[in-house]
């Protein structure tokens, strides 16, 4: 696709009024209307998704109705329309769906689940287009349908090779009957799905015109700086604003649920402003709490036994019996997302009408946040969709969408909540911190016989903590696995991976320990406890083979992980270095995945290779602490993240596969962490249980 | 507010502003050059960079009166219709993830490319690392600045 820039749903509308093509003449397939007996002007679906246009001169629009964060679903999710429609793909455009739970069904972006959750209706809603396309062409020319085939955005009728393009076909296609079932392409015969296709929006990134939600500006909006409590559940007791009031440009200075507001005509005077505000914090419950508090806290509920997700054998029973036993703990901290982009929300609520522009991954919350502060009826609440300058989880919260609605109601004039990074940073949802007790044993064969593996997490929620912990893969005949909540009040959500991050870390150090203590290879280890598992072992295989495992340099040491998630498969080899003055170099890291059929090959490793740094960063510096209920990290200088001279060459491989498309965007994050650690040790024989790695506790560092 | 005199991407702008205001905010408010992002605002991502008088600039920490009569290129000045090397090879190597910090890269290649047009690793990760991408595209984005020193990506 060739200089294809996404238009937002209402340019679009616009342009197709001005126009005359499009949504007034254009025909349109409200896709999960398959079985529907009506078409509509205006799209009214029933459990629909994602729409078609195709206007007189041929173009398609697919709407996309999930979110783009970078994972390039403004490029894949046409792919598979395109495919089946048998679109020409330069003739295809992109259009960013605002908010409609009634025409896409969900639309919260997350969970590795763009693809594998739209894949078979976006193949239909193409296929349909193009059996309705066909059956035109074979009325126009009064010939069976089954004698045209379509073909580069035309219909060719085979015997006379007559044709007649996509956009000669419009009128005729949209007074035909929807048709219920549709035949789909053979896979065999794919010429989109599977190519690596160019992003329809790459030169939007590399000129400055991609709009991101910081950078959409309204005409006449105000800049809204917000002071929130340091300390979290806090509130204000008083302000003063005296100060904050006499700075040029300042307009507003307002009290709102979550803080204090300054809203100013531009962003400077904004920043100035807040920063003048005087403020007294009523401090609340956690003024007190440290992260050594949090610690001791989870540390200390790991001796209660937990809820049980796994019970395999008897396990405490056969543990003691054996002689060949092992145990470890391992520590995990709080993460935040840190995207680069700082969140950021536009609103305008008026007397009838409340409209908000967000990066969001969750504009259902978005919405939700809109209706309840501005007391409006749903339709009244419009959501548009903006670009997000990464996510990775954060936004799928929207506390930063009711600062700014709350802020345009009691204004009423067009607000944009502007976070900077050390509030962004400072009053995140973070993964939670873990603590594992592990424990195993070994049988005379050295195989492990017992696993039993706690979990205590800093939250109340399981979901935040369990995620691959049962799902233990290895064939130990007795195993449980329990967790403990806690009821901390830090905020927590879903960080890329949410709690695979800390099982696949704990699972995958463990089993390293207990090949080393019966003194296996690592990866034969694995291979033999794996058997059950044919998609584990294959990427297994496929990492461990492209990797030369076992026959790495002089000097240079090799870790393995594997883990499964978001229905994919991963695995990681990390070779790491030791020079002469024991400084040590993380040189590659080589890593396949197994996510069913591809549809954009690069894609898919754009996305492994992002996976693998956001996991290096957590492993070597991240880690968001906590003193006096205060986060004591404001910026990149201490919440670091990886930079380009520390950045290892990363190999990706995709085991080629004809099953259905599964997750990608998180799931080399859990394996990657483990594989260095399992490196190091192999390296200098010492075992890093505890993350980020803190060097200096070890006596080694890195060059 | 002082009387600030700047050459925008070939334009001369004078406006009445803060001279403490940083010039980020003078480009993305006033100017609506937005392809210049805020992220960190003390000058350690790298993600507001811009060329001043042909120099790296962290936009985010420089106010208008340091740079008061300067030659400013933003990334919407880089080139005409996306022509320089550098915006041809980053869509070849498809770096842009989200994209958000790419327009500081470029900025910051693009300076490096000027200084040394055929850099080596060594000095590609000396420059590059003063801007961060959380998306992790380090690894192309080099590829990218190879291509473009190789006169591919043209």
């Amino acid at each position: 696709m060739s200089n294809v820039s996404p238009i937002n749903r209402r340019d679009f509308i616009k342009l197709s009024a001005t126009t005359g093509i499009g949504l007034v003449i254009g025909f349109h397939l409200p896709f999960k209307s398959l079985l529907a007996i009506e078409r509509i002007e205006t799209p009214q679906f029933f459990t629909p998704n994602v729409w078609l246009s195709i206007d007189q001169s041929g173009i398609a629009t697919v709407t996309v109705s999930r979110c783009e964060m970078g994972q390039k679903i403004w490029t894949s999710l046409p792919m598979i329309v395109a495919e089946e429609l048998e679109a020409d793909w330069s003739r295809v455009r992109v259009t960013q769906g605002d908010f409609n739970r009634s025409a896409y069904g969900s639309q919260t972006t997350g969970g590795s689940a763009s693809i594998r959750t739209s894949y078979d209706n976006l193949r239909k809603a193409g296929a349909v287009a193009r059996e309705m396309l066909i059956a035109a062409a074979a009325e126009i020319w009064d010939v069976p349908a089954s004698s045209c085939r379509a073909e580069n955005s035309t219909v060719m009728h085979v015997s006379s090779q007559k044709k007649l393009d996509y956009g000669e076909l419009v009128e005729t296609a949209s007074r035909l009957k929807v048709p219920g079932e549709v035949p789909l392409k053979d896979p065999e015969n794919f010429k989109i799905i599977g190519k690596s296709i160019k992003s329809v929006d790459a030169e939007t990134r590399v000129d400055g015109s991609a709009i991101f939600g910081y950078d959409f500006q309204l005409p006449g909006v105000l800049i809204a700086a917000v002071e929130h409590c340091p300390v979290f559940g806090g509130k204000v007791k008083q302000f003063d604003d005296t100060v904050a009031k006499l700075v040029p440009g300042v307009k507003h200075v307002v009290q709102i649920k979550s803080g204090v507001a300054v809203v100013a005509d531009n962003t400077w005077a904004s920043l100035q402003g807040r920063k003048a505000l005087k403020i007294t914090w009523d401090e609340g419950s956690n003024a007190h709490l440290s992260s050594e508090e949090i610690s001791r806290t989870i540390r200390e509920n790991s001796r209660d036994r937990g809820t049980v997700i796994r019970d395999d054998g008897k396990p405490q029973k056969v543990l003691t019996g054996t002689e060949n036993k092992h145990k470890a703990v391992y520590e995990l901290p709080y993460l935040d997302h840190a995207p680069m982009e700082p969140l950021n929300c536009t609103a305008d609520v008026r007397d009838d009408s409340c409209e908000i522009w967000v990066s969001t991954q969750r504009p259902s919350r978005a919405h939700r946040a809109g209706m309840e502060i501005t007391g409006l009826p749903a339709k009244s609440v419009k959501v548009h969709i903006q670009l997000m300058g990464g996510a990775f989880g954060r936004r799928l919260y929207n506390d930063y969408v009711w600062d700014a609605v709350e802020i345009s109601k009691i204004l009423r004039v067009p607000v944009k909540v502007i976070r900077t990074r050390d509030e962004d940073l400072q009053h995140g949802f973070y993964r939670p911190a873990s603590y594992h007790k592990v424990r195993g044993s070994l049988d005379t064969k050295g195989y492990p016989n017992v696993w039993i593996h706690r979990i205590s997490g800093s939250c109340p929620y399981e979901g935040l903590l369990t995620m691959g912990a049962a799902e233990m893969p290895y064939a130990i005949p007795n195993v449980q696995v329990d967790y403990v909540t806690s009821d901390i009040t830090i905020p927590v959500g879903a960080w890329r991976s949410v709690s695979h991050t800390q099982n696949a870390f704990v699972n995958e150090c463990f089993i390293d320990e207990l090949a080393e203590i019966a003194g296996k290879d690592p990866y034969r280890f694995r291979r033999d406890l794996l058997q059950e598992h044919p998609r584990l072992l294959g990427v297994l295989d496929l990492a461990a083979k492209k990797a030369g495992w076992g026959k790495q340099r002089n000097g240079h040491y090799q870790g393995i992980a594997v883990h499964a998630s978001f229905h994919s498969y991963a695995a990681v080899v990390s070779e790491v270095s030791v020079d002469t003055k024991g400084n040590l170099n993380i040189d590659k890291i080589i890593c396949a995945i197994d996510c069913g059929t591809v549809v954009n090959p690069d894609g898919v490793k754009s996305q492994m290779e992002g996976g693998v740094v956001l996991a290096l960063t957590a492993a070597l510096y991240g880690a968001i602490t906590f003193k006096n209920g205060r986060v004591q990290q404001s910026n990149y200088h201490n919440y670091k993240l990886l930079k380009m001279k520390n950045m290892p060459r990363v190999e990706t491989f995709i085991v080629p596969s004809t099953k259905s498309p599964t997750g990608v965007g998180e799931v080399l994050v859990p394996p990657t962490p483990p594989a260095l650690i399992n490196a190091i040790s192999a390296a200098t024989g010492k075992r890093i249980r505890k993350l980020p790695i803190r060097t200096g506790d070890y006596g080694f560092s890195f060059r | 507010m002082a009387k600030i005199t700047l050459t925008i991407n070939g334009q001369k702008t004078v406006l009445d502003q803060d001279p403490d205001m940083p010039l980020l905010w003078l480009l993305r408010d006033s100017l609506n050059l937005t392809g210049t992002k805020y992220s960190c605002g003390m000058g350690i991502c790298g993600a507001c960079t811009v060329h001043v008088d042909g120099e790296l600039t962290k936009s985010c920490i420089t106010s208008l009166s340091e740079v008061n009569g300067s030659k400013i290129i933003t990334i919407e000045g880089l080139s005409k219709d996306n022509v320089h090397p550098l915006q041809k090879a980053w869509q070849e190597q498809e770096v842009s993830q989200c994209g958000y910090c790419q327009p500081g890269q470029i900025m910051t290649a693009a300076a490096l490319l000027a200084n040394n047009p055929n850099p080596s690793d060594k000095a590609i990760d000396e420059t590059m690392s003063s801007v961060l991408c959380r998306c992790g595209t380090y690894q192309r984005i080099r590829s990218a600045i190879h291509l473009a020193a190789s006169g591919g990506g043209k």
